[in-house]
């Protein structure tokens, strides 16, 4: 009797526990069958991944017109990470090969694109919905850089850099050195001016250093020799790595070394949380400022730094760093949608309301021309007229061609730099291990 | 005089015992399979079919989100003379030793001491186990602050003793001791822990018989609990060695951001991370990584074997 009562319960229990799986599992398949069916009544929501520290991409205000404006066809924008190279770059290419988890609409700063043209497999075709046309809206380099190894559209730009410097205006006081940008301008018109300057404002003893470190000063000089010599970075044109004999590099590098055996750096990794903390409570006086950093710094800093930092033009001339790109992965659901939200966010409108929040100075000729953007000021640092800073510091602007493998060597080679400013590689063997770096990561 | 009551119930029995039989043969034999199912059908899709698909796409010359070449094996060749990997094994090695030596030592005498009669024993015992509540991460963030170079607590500790600040990242040794106080700080409760429970198993009559033998309290706990802890030992010995060669969470917060380099030079990349650095940063080469893997796989049944051989000798040769 108990034998049989035993057995009818535990057969029970299978199949109420087979049960409830199935019904688990069934669940989820229904909602989807529902949409898309329902198509045209639900809105479509388009997912926007970006990276960035700060503001970022500066998308909040675009985003919310547009949602307010379109109901049908939502954008859900979320900035995943602060850093590009080691979190957002290798999940991207995870979920590019998984086929599942990209967003609709993502970010791809310049030192991929050479990685992401090469993969065409990957990317919707942007020209089968009409953004072709978008052509003479880019300067030529800025247009190139988006066409893939098939020959076909797949990304439009974003923001540009331009080179700028920042400075700390309290520090300066301090130190004894003029804080009006005019004057600061004219304190260093040249790399060894700067270099002077700095030795000056360590021997004031502020308690600051002159800057923050390495990463940043030598991309800076690397974006400004880059076009004295071909325009080429560490890969030639057709690939080949030209770490070792592009003389661009070579100077970069010295200078670097120059300034770090002066003692003029902070000895910080750039986008760190201690380069973060340094920039919010004062720890170095200057940094290289392409467009996207004015974002950056406003974020890292807070509102109690308002008025303490301020953009003065650069030594050595123009340059550009960064620049970023919106591509859709071939992944999406609703290509349709996601590409008349790409068209927007790199619109005249998308551009002039990123550079409004973020500081990103538009690649876009059209935005650039937008009185809007050439008059305004940034009211964070001083009421810089920064649309007429970067509209000056981008014009004969010649972009850069960076290798499929631009954004591996630019780490590996930068971790050396940051290794050399703080003691861990000798300042004799640096360059060895700078070189020997750059091959091993190009593979 | 005949036997009536045996008859009506086996008439009835042959046709409910066959299903019956095999229901309870199934109930016998059966079930316990299907009881255990469920853990081994996870660990077939997450643990042996990753095994071995690892070890096919190192097979490979495999680019993540790329081309796949057929390469053999020479992805393990290029390991085997890559200085980047034995410089991981070295630094893997270098932190296992400080990070798994004191802390059994240390979990040893703690457990000794929180077996004898102790007030507020309950509170100790917990007290001892309550860094393993902590999550591996926030305990990683935590010491990496107070580890920095210019506002940590250690580095002003040395401070008011004199001695310049250290970089602790900067040097091997440094970031050695830095990472192995994390591994032991948290590991160690844990492992009192279950030696005092193996102790507590150990019959108070050998104690007793050695007292009245005139054994000292040190002879008796070299003489008795030791080689009555030694499966124990062993227990916690390989448990200890697999952790520490696949250490990870805490190299990579010491590190601040999710570069994988263990340091400007390589001062501290385990090969656990040497893997994801390999896979996910650089050039994303998914086969060699794969490699790697395997090789850690095999180097982790080095060390297990060569740890089994030391612990067997406790308390003498059995």
């Amino acid at each position: 009797m108990t034998n049989h009562k035993r057995r009818l319960a535990v057969s029970g229990l299978l199949v109420a526990a087979l049960a409830a799986v199935t019904a688990a599992c069934g669940n989820a398949e229904t909602p989807a069958a529902d949409s898309a069916s329902d198509a045209p009544a639900e809105p479509v929501t388009i997912n926007v991944h970006t990276f960035g520290g700060g503001e970022n991409f500066g998308y909040d205000a675009a985003v919310e017109k547009w949602n307010a404006e379109n109901p049908n066809i939502q954008i859900k924008y979320s900035n995943l990470t602060d850093r590009f190279e080691d979190v957002f770059l290798p999940q991207l290419l995870q979920r590019l090969q998984a086929g599942s988890g990209a967003g609709d609409i993502v970010g791809i700063d310049e030192g991929a694109m050479g990685l992401m043209a090469a993969r065409p497999q990957f990317f919707l075709d942007l020209g089968e919905y009409g953004l072709q046309d978008r052509k003479a809206d880019f300067p030529a380099a800025k247009w190139e850089a988006g066409i893939n190894a098939d020959g076909k559209l797949f990304a439009l730009g974003t923001d540009i850099g331009g080179m700028t410097m920042c400075y700390r205006k309290d520090l300066f006081e301090k130190a004894g050195l003029p804080t009006d940008r005019e004057e600061v301008a004219a304190l260093w018109p040249t790399w060894d001016a700067y270099l002077e300057a700095g030795k000056k404002f360590s021997a004031a003893d502020t308690g600051a250093k002159w800057m923050d470190g390495p990463n940043t000063i030598y991309n800076v000089i690397l974006s400004q020799e880059a076009p004295k010599n071909g325009n080429v970075s560490y890969f030639s044109k057709d690939n080949q790595l030209v770490l070792e004999s592009n003389p661009a590099v070579k100077t970069a590098f010295d200078w670097v070394q120059k300034f770090s055996q002066e003692g003029l750096t902070a000895k910080l990794q750039a986008f760190s949380p201690p380069w973060n903390k340094a920039i919010k409570g004062g720890d170095f006086a200057t940094m290289g400022c392409p467009s996207w950093m004015l974002g950056v710094i406003s974020g890292a800093a807070g509102d109690e730094n308002k008025g303490n930092w301020d953009v003065a033009a650069v030594p050595g001339g123009s340059g550009n760093w960064g620049g970023s790109w919106l591509a859709v992965p071939k992944q999406t659901k609703h290509p349709k949608e996601a590409a008349e939200v790409l068209n927007y966010l790199t619109g005249k409108e998308g551009h002039v309301a990123a550079f409004k929040e973020a500081g990103a100075f538009p690649s876009s000729l059209p935005a650039q021309q937008d009185p809007e953007v050439a008059d305004l000021k940034n009211e964070y640092f001083n009421d810089v007229p920064t649309g007429k800073i970067f509209s000056d510091s981008v014009k004969d602007l010649q972009p850069v061609f960076l290798g499929e493998k631009h954004a591996q060597v630019k780490t590996a080679v930068e971790k050396v730099l940051e290794g050399m400013d703080q003691g861990a590689v000798g300042y004799d063997e640096a360059w060895t291990k700078f070189v020997e770096a750059g091959v091993k990561a190009a593979g | 005089m005949t036997l009536q009551l045996a008859t009506p119930p086996r008439h009835a029995s042959p046709k409910r015992a066959r299903p019956g039989r095999r229901m309870s043969r199934f109930d016998l034999r059966g079930m316990p399979y299907l009881l255990v199912s469920p853990y081994f059908l996870l660990f077939a899709v997450f643990g042996i079919f990753p095994l071995l698909y690892t070890f096919w796409l190192s097979l490979y010359d495999a680019e993540l989100a790329g081309d796949r070449e057929f390469a053999g094996l020479s992805n393990y060749a290029k390991l085997i003379v890559d200085a980047d990997f034995w410089n991981a094994v070295f630094n893997t090695v270098g932190i296992f030793v400080p990070a798994t030596v004191p802390q059994i030592i240390l979990a040893l005498l703690l457990a000794n001491a929180l077996n004898k009669r102790l007030r507020g024993r309950l509170f100790w015992r917990l007290g001892v186990l309550l860094p393993m509540v902590t999550s591996v991460v926030a305990v990683a963030v935590v010491f990496s602050q107070l580890y920095s170079r210019d506002y940590g607590l250690f580095n002003w500790i040395l401070g008011l003793v004199g001695i310049e600040p250290i970089a602790w990242q900067n040097e091997k040794w440094s970031s050695w001791i830095a990472i192995a106080t994390m591994v032991d700080w948290r590991w160690t409760g844990y492992n009192a822990i279950i030696l005092l429970a193996a102790m507590q198993t150990i019959p108070k009559d050998l104690y007793e018989a050695a007292a009245i033998d005139g054994a000292s309290p040190r002879r008796q706990f070299w003489q008795i609990t030791l080689p009555m802890l030694r499966p124990t030992i062993v227990f916690v010995v390989f448990i200890s060695t697999i952790g520490g060669l696949t250490l990870f969470t805490e190299p990579v917060m010491f590190e601040g951001e999710q570069i994988m380099t263990g340091g400007t030079t390589g001062q501290y990349q385990t090969v656990a991370m040497f893997i994801v650095e390999q896979a996910f940063r650089g050039s994303f080469q998914i086969g060699y990584a794969s490699a790697a893997a395997w090789l850690l796989f095999v180097l982790i049944l080095f060390g297990t074997m060569i740890n089994y051989w030391f612990t067997r000798r406790i308390g003498g040769a059995r």
